[in-house]
């Protein structure tokens, strides 16, 4: 199973991360990870959340451009080796991934990746020392 | 010194007649040559005789950038093919560039007028002379290379571009006087300093610039950092190119080369002839051309007229300060550029709200623009690389239709302020 990601357009501007987090925050809806990618212009900020129906509803009613992405989110022992261990596992296998994040928590440690082939990718993962979440 | 004391001091009684006749033969030839002119004389109840004298001008229809734009390419040419010699163009608020035609006297004339206005700048024979206006379909260049030319100074066609090699040669060559925009004139200031030179190290003395707005202020700073005198040069493809008028030593407005072409201020609102010293939109009537000549083109430039013969001795009208336009156009690094052409792009992009801003400034003396447009939800993608590829895509094609290139910015959807009336499309923050 993959889970969906809000994938947010953002112009380049002080305070826009701080008003998009303020309307999560007025809704109850809890961030569980984020990145962005920025350029000279714009931003894209990719952002798991715990409802996502309902962040993109109400992000949607305040006019940012958000869409969903199936994203892959792994669970690996957060020690030394065990992400080289996946990595090395889908290169192997011709995985190439378009981008990921990651966020350790106590013994645990949180990757989300997005590579080119999802089926093939999540396929390969079975064969890992990891877990597939689907939140 | 005066180029052609005969015309350009002549009494103004004589330049009345002058005019008076010139007109007179225009109107017949437009009459029989130009349908456009033929059929909106016909529909005002006009013939040639009821011309006789230049007084009588106002009672001509007016020729519009738009009527230049709906006869492309040679709708409002006069002169058969075989006579045109030269075409230049310039660039249109949509589609269709402005074609002109020119024929052998009309690029005489031309030379003409370019070498009164380099004459009264104080160039002579003696003089080299590099014209660094762009060479090629637009007038900068060849219109003022010929008149240097006809004058008997020496011309560099330097062009534009390369300023390092450019610095060199007015170096090297000890060029003296130079045509160029005056942007551009700050930015050689700029890039001498780069190279370590100074203006002790060239021998420039005299500048004409034109072909955008400039103020006092940038007169003095290009004065200082070149070490030259710098006068106004004025003109518009449409009616000629360079040459159209030019201060003198006097400095006290524009001399307009008024046995060529007839001035008249008008106000853009009601069309109504406006007395000199009145501030109106500029109106230019070609009394001698043959190739594509213009009853009463409305330039849209704003500005007031003054007569009074000058200290220099020239009788002729003079222009003062372009003080902004009757339309939207922006003049940018020299370039015509008007919101419509951006938004006609735009327009014609799915992946953009039709809203945009244009943002112009002015960086290190150079004028730089700025597109901003909104980007439509259902077009966002998350992939960073394809959001880039759209904005080069939009930047390609602006390139292509305005010929400067424009820094895009990509907006969130809603971002850009919605006005209730008339929207405010563009925010020029340089200080002319």
């Amino acid at each position: 199973m993959t889970i969906k990601q809000l994938s947010i357009f953002l112009e380049n501007k002080t305070g826009r991360i701080n008003e998009l987090t303020k309307i999560l925050g007025k809704h109850g809806i809890n961030m569980q990870a984020f990145s962005m990618a920025e350029t000279s212009d714009f931003g894209i900020l990719r952002l798991i959340v715990d409802d996502v129906e309902r962040a993109v509803e109400v992000l949607r009613n305040e006019s940012f451009a958000v869409m969903l992405t199936d994203v892959v989110h792994i669970c690996c022992p957060n020690v030394a080796g065990s992400l080289s261990e996946i990595l090395e596992h889908l290169a192997q296998n011709d995985i190439f991934i378009e981008y990921m994040y990651a966020f350790a928590d106590g013994d645990k440690a949180n990757v989300i990746i997005m590579p080119n082939d999802i089926e093939k990718c999540m396929a390969e993962l079975k064969k890992c020392t990891c877990d597939i979440n689907t939140l | 010194m005066i180029w052609n004391p005969n015309k350009e001091c002549m009494s103004r009684d004589e330049m009345h007649a002058l005019q008076s006749r010139r007109l007179q033969k225009l109107v017949n030839y437009v009459y029989h040559n130009v349908p456009f002119y033929r059929n909106k004389m016909q529909e005002m109840d006009l013939s040639p005789e009821d011309i006789k004298s230049i007084d009588d001008i106002v009672k001509l229809p007016f020729t519009t950038k738009q009527d230049l734009r709906d006869n492309y390419p040679y709708g409002l040419q006069a002169a058969p093919p075989s006579e045109i010699v030269r075409v230049h163009a310039s660039s249109g608020t949509t589609g269709n560039p402005t074609i002109v035609g020119y024929t052998r006297k009309d690029l005489a004339v031309w030379s003409e007028v370019m070498a009164r206005c380099l004459t009264a700048y104080g160039i002579t024979r003696n003089d080299t002379f590099s014209v660094s206006y762009g060479y090629g379909l637009f007038t900068g260049g060849l219109g003022a290379h010929y008149g240097v030319e006809n004058l008997g100074a020496t011309v560099i066609p330097t062009s534009t571009g390369n300023t390092e090699k450019h610095i060199r040669l007015i170096r090297d060559l000890k060029i003296t006087g130079i045509a160029c925009t005056p942007s551009y004139a700050l930015y050689l200031a700029e890039t001498l300093d780069k190279m370590g030179l100074t203006k002790d190290d060239i021998s420039l003395r005299i500048g004409a610039f034109g072909a955008e707005p400039w103020t006092e202020n940038m007169r003095k700073e290009i004065e200082e950092r070149l070490g030259l005198k710098g006068y106004n040069l004025y003109g518009l493809s449409e009616i000629m190119g360079p040459g159209v008028s030019h201060e003198c030593e006097c400095q006290n407005g524009s001399h307009i080369c008024e046995d060529h072409f007839y001035p008249e201020i008008i106000n853009p609102e009601t069309l109504e002839q406006l007395p000199y010293g009145t501030q109106g939109e500029l109106v230019f009537t070609t009394l001698t051309k043959e190739g594509m000549p213009v009853l009463r083109y409305r330039t849209k430039d704003l500005c007031t007229l003054m007569d009074g013969v000058c200290d220099c001795g020239r009788t002729e009208v003079r222009m003062g300060r372009i003080m902004g336009r009757s339309d939207d156009m922006l003049i940018i690094r020299g370039i015509n550029v008007f919101p419509s052409q951006v938004e006609s792009v735009i327009l014609e992009c799915n992946e953009f709200e039709p809203q945009y801003m244009l943002i112009v400034d002015r960086v290190n003396n150079l004028d730089t623009l700025q597109v901003q447009v909104e980007l439509r939800k259902d077009f966002f993608s998350a992939d960073v690389g394809g959001m880039l590829a759209l904005k080069k895509r939009l930047a390609d094609k602006l390139k292509s239709v305005l010929s400067i290139s424009a820094d895009v910015r990509l907006m969130e959807p809603g971002s850009i302020e919605r006005s209730q009336g008339k929207s405010k499309r563009v925010i020029d923050n340089r200080k002319l």
